[in-house]
């Protein structure tokens, strides 16, 4: 195969991989907490806009703003009624929440929905380019999970809630001085977090099938991209992410597909003792 | 001293229940005590890294994956059974120690981070190293010679024995420097640092005690079971199982990981028989509730002072109608 095929493979997944985490990495760098859920709120992003597609006849793109809307809401209402009430404790009490309170999602997902892995099929068919061979339905991933990650650097940057995220990241003292409720901030955070997994597993069910078996893999990937990119901004989990992609793709090529997910785990240890930081090491949200 | 005493008795008079089980209960319930005497281990082990010092780890596991696959490999290549546990035993503390030396230096999310991502890339390894570990296929692992029930017996005692050497562990480390020192560096590392504790030393010496017994238990297991594969010996959820039923009875604490662990235990085998299909929220749950009602753990509640709270609430109770009137 073409180097350039690989490497556009490898950026293709990459953009879509730089929208699963950045959610996961808003959470991690505001709230300090490590959201097990993560993994499982892709799922059922993807599921929902499935069941939308499949009994409704609905288009996807249509279906996923109401589906972002949706995690939103758990993902609000998790953070108000639970979380926030162990924010401030030992990462083991809230890694420990979450992963409690994600056994119980995943649990209501295979009973209710089954595990059977499923896909919106769009059959755009694929376009060739100068030999490189890409099927549109995985470009158009591509493009709503840049427009998605584009989308929160913009809300980040631009709003006065955005304002207020990063104002609690920085100093939290400080943000609850200047007028900020700081426990209202982190149920945004939280549902902007679980919006961001359920819309990027909205478009992952255009491009792949998911299952609740892969919610582990979803989850291992935030972890990589996280440590890669640097924690808590979002250009360092668009840069995390399209690394992923592009050495996933590489590595699957020449070393086979088995061990494509071993390197990048291993790069991640590698980076978390060498340079904890990341690859873009910043220290506020933008 | 006379609660640690009455501790005492009341661990010996445990053990003793669940010694006695071939003799006095079915096959099923001697399952049961297995189980809880190689979680007990497994609970206690973890309480040296994650209770006496405080760094969140997930890499039990990892250990006891590492463990299983160690011993059944030696086994099959003509080692006798109690050297290949052995074997395991010793390689598991040897990768932990040096594995220590590396990712201890990270602290809080990013060791908690990095102790998972141990478990996956060593799963990822066995599971692509077809050659040697049998890959997805998995291991054959001889079977132990004997009746059934001999066989859980057997498995019984060793696996108890286990549980009470890592019980005069956990007693002896509590006493001596090492504890003292673990728990100065769970207050605070630069303090205990500045003070003359060789941190890093202690720290490792932690991680590798909380990985010993995880590697002998996960080679008995093998031996049990017959049959290892990786997505059994390296699961996610053992790895945070495994805390939690520390965190339970009461991280830090002697007896606590094993109150946690029989509690724990019992009640899984519990919803596992009656509610199969939710028994994955039914422990979610009770990790939410552990969580938020049992923050310190079963030995950490204050009795006495529950006690006077509810007599209160009674006497109040009893009152405010007559104020009423």
């Amino acid at each position: 195969m073409d180097i350039l095929q690989i490497f556009v493979n490898g950026i293709v997944l990459g953009a879509l991989y730089a929208c699963i985490a950045v959610g996961f990495s808003l959470v991690w760098g505001v709230l300090n907490v490590i959201n097990m859920l993560h993994g499982s709120f892709i799922i059922l992003g993807g599921y929902l806009t499935f069941f939308a597609w499949f009994y409704l006849g609905l288009n996807p793109i249509l279906v996923l703003p109401a589906v972002a809307l949706l995690l939103y809401i758990l993902g609000f209402a998790l953070q108000y009624l639970f979380i926030n009430k162990v924010v401030t404790a030992p990462v083991l009490t809230t890694l420990t929440l979450t992963f409690g309170l994600d056994m119980i999602l995943y649990n209501l997902m295979t009973v209710y929905f089954t595990a059977t892995p499923r896909r919106v099929t769009l059959d755009l068919g694929s376009i060739d380019l100068a030999g490189i061979v890409m099927p549109v339905d995985r470009l158009l991933g591509m493009g709503l999970a840049l427009l998605l990650t584009a989308l929160l650097y913009l809300v980040m940057r631009g709003s006065t809630i955005g304002r207020a995220i990063v104002a609690v990241r920085m100093d939290r003292q400080a943000a609850a001085l200047m007028g900020i409720r700081v426990n209202r901030i982190y149920a945004v955070t939280f549902g902007i977090g679980a919006l961001m997994a359920g819309a990027a597993g909205a478009v992952f069910a255009m491009v792949f099938p998911v299952t609740t078996n892969l919610t582990g893999v979803f989850l291992g990937k935030a972890f990589v991209i996280c440590v890669i990119g640097g924690l808590g901004s979002v250009p360092g989990a668009l840069v995390g992410g399209l690394a992923l992609g592009v050495i996933e793709s590489f590595a699957g090529f020449y070393l086979g597909p088995q061990h494509a997910i071993t390197v990048g785990f291993l790069l991640m240890l590698i980076l978390l003792v060498v340079r904890p930081t990341g690859l873009v090491g910043v220290k506020g949200y933008e | 001293m006379p609660r640690r005493a009455l501790a005492l008795i009341g661990l010996a008079a445990w053990i003793g229940l669940l010694a006695a089980t071939p003799w006095i209960a079915d096959n099923y319930t001697v399952r049961v005590a297995i189980t809880i005497a190689m979680f007990s281990a497994m609970a206690l082990s973890w309480n040296f890294i994650g209770g006496f010092t405080g760094y969140p780890s997930f890499s039990t596991a990892a250990f006891f994956g590492i463990g299983c696959y160690v011993g059944a490999l030696a086994q099959r290549n003509g080692v006798p059974m109690v050297l290949a546990w052995t074997l395991a035993t010793v390689s598991v503390a040897l990768f932990a120690a040096a594995l220590g030396a590396i990712i201890l230096r990270l602290k809080g999310h990013y060791f908690a981070i990095g102790s998972i991502a141990v478990v996956e890339v060593v799963r990822l390894i066995v599971s692509s190293w077809g050659s040697v570990t049998g890959g997805g296929d998995g291991l054959n692992v001889p079977l132990l010679q004997g009746s059934p029930d001999w066989v859980a017996a057997k498995v019984l005692y060793v696996m108890l024995a286990i549980m009470l050497a890592a019980f005069a562990a956990t007693v002896l480390v509590d006493r001596g420097r090492l504890g003292f020192g673990l728990r100065c560096i769970n207050q605070n590392e630069d303090a205990a640092d500045m003070v003359g504790i060789d941190t890093t030393r202690f720290k490792i010496a932690a991680y590798a005690l909380s990985a010993l017994f995880c590697g002998t238990v996960g080679a008995v297991y093998a031996s049990w079971v017959g049959y290892i594969d990786p997505t059994d010996s390296f699961s996610i959820l053992l790895t945070v199982k495994v805390p939690v039923m520390a965190l339970l009875g009461g991280a830090g604490t002697v007896f606590g990981p094993v109150v946690g662990a029989g509690v724990f235990v019992l009640l899984e085998e519990f919803f596992w028989a009656n509610f199969l299909e939710w028994n994955r929220a039914i422990l979610g749950g009770i990790i939410v509730f552990l969580i938020f009602f049992l923050p310190g753990g079963i030995l950490r509640l204050d009795y006495r002072r529950l006690l006077r709270r509810t007599l209160r609430q009674r006497e109040t109770g009893q009152k405010s109608p007559e104020a009423a009137e």
